[in-house]
């Protein structure tokens, strides 16, 4: 594609992935969440294929999608393990507490990292179906 | 107090908003109507375009800040479905 939209697409892809970064991050209480966040990053990958090609976004994406999919369930799963160290049901929301020099108590707990893993199945998923598709 | 909020909020939004619908129907005639396919492709960018418009317009209406971090989403992303399409007629895929 056109040079002009390589360079965009340079100062994009980092603007997109911390976008979604930030709607990951902030799924919890407010609008946003796993889903869409991994859907923005798939779409920052997306784009890298269409400025450059699919096998260069390949490139800069490191592991095979469907490897994403596996992890990101593994994660999944292992968040709602946790809470049967604390002798709780199944997915029972667990919290704990770190303070952060300057904010204070921040709190932590397993429904991020459940949300961590649908990021990762959904970039995983969306990748691999895009990717794939392109490259016919 | 209500007057100034209905000079400053209430009355520039819905006539932003109204001005909003108005370039949508015509966007969309265009999208209708257009002869070539590039002309279609620009109308379907300027849809998504003035979508992001009314998101703000609505965002300042309700006082609800969270609908401009969907403005700025449908911005950052509104434009991928553009290039795809360009690509594509570029690789005259598509009569």
């Amino acid at each position: 594609m056109s040079l002009i939209l390589r360079t965009a697409t340079r100062f994009l892809l980092p603007l997109l992935l911390l976008f979604s970064l930030f709607l990951l991050l902030r799924g919890h209480n407010s609008p946003g969440g796993g889903f869409v966040g991994g859907l923005v990053a798939a779409a920052a990958f997306a784009l890298y294929a269409l400025a450059f090609d699919v096998a260069a976004a390949r490139q800069l994406l490191r592991i095979d999608p469907r490897q994403l999919i596996a992890v990101g369930l593994l994660v999944a799963l292992a968040s709602g393990m946790v809470a049967w160290l604390a002798r709780e049901p199944f997915m029972t929301g667990q919290w704990s507490y770190i303070t952060v020099l300057g904010i204070g108590p921040v709190p932590l707990g397993t429904p991020l990292i459940f949300d961590l893993g649908v990021y990762l199945v959904v970039v995983g998923v969306m990748l691999t179906i895009i990717l794939s598709l392109a490259e016919e | 107090m209500i007057l100034e909020r209905l000079t400053a909020v209430f009355v520039p939004t819905h006539l932003a908003l109204a001005m909003l619908i108005i370039a949508l129907f015509l966007a969309f005639a265009r999208l209708l109507r257009g002869p070539t396919l590039p002309d279609r492709v620009v109308a379907l960018d300027l849809v998504s375009t003035l979508a992001v418009g009314m998101m703000a317009a609505y965002a300042v209406m309700t006082n609800q800040p969270v609908f401009l971090d969907v403005a700025i989403l449908l911005a950052l992303i509104a434009f991928l479905g553009t290039v795809a399409f360009a690509l594509y007629v570029g690789k005259g895929r598509i009569p």
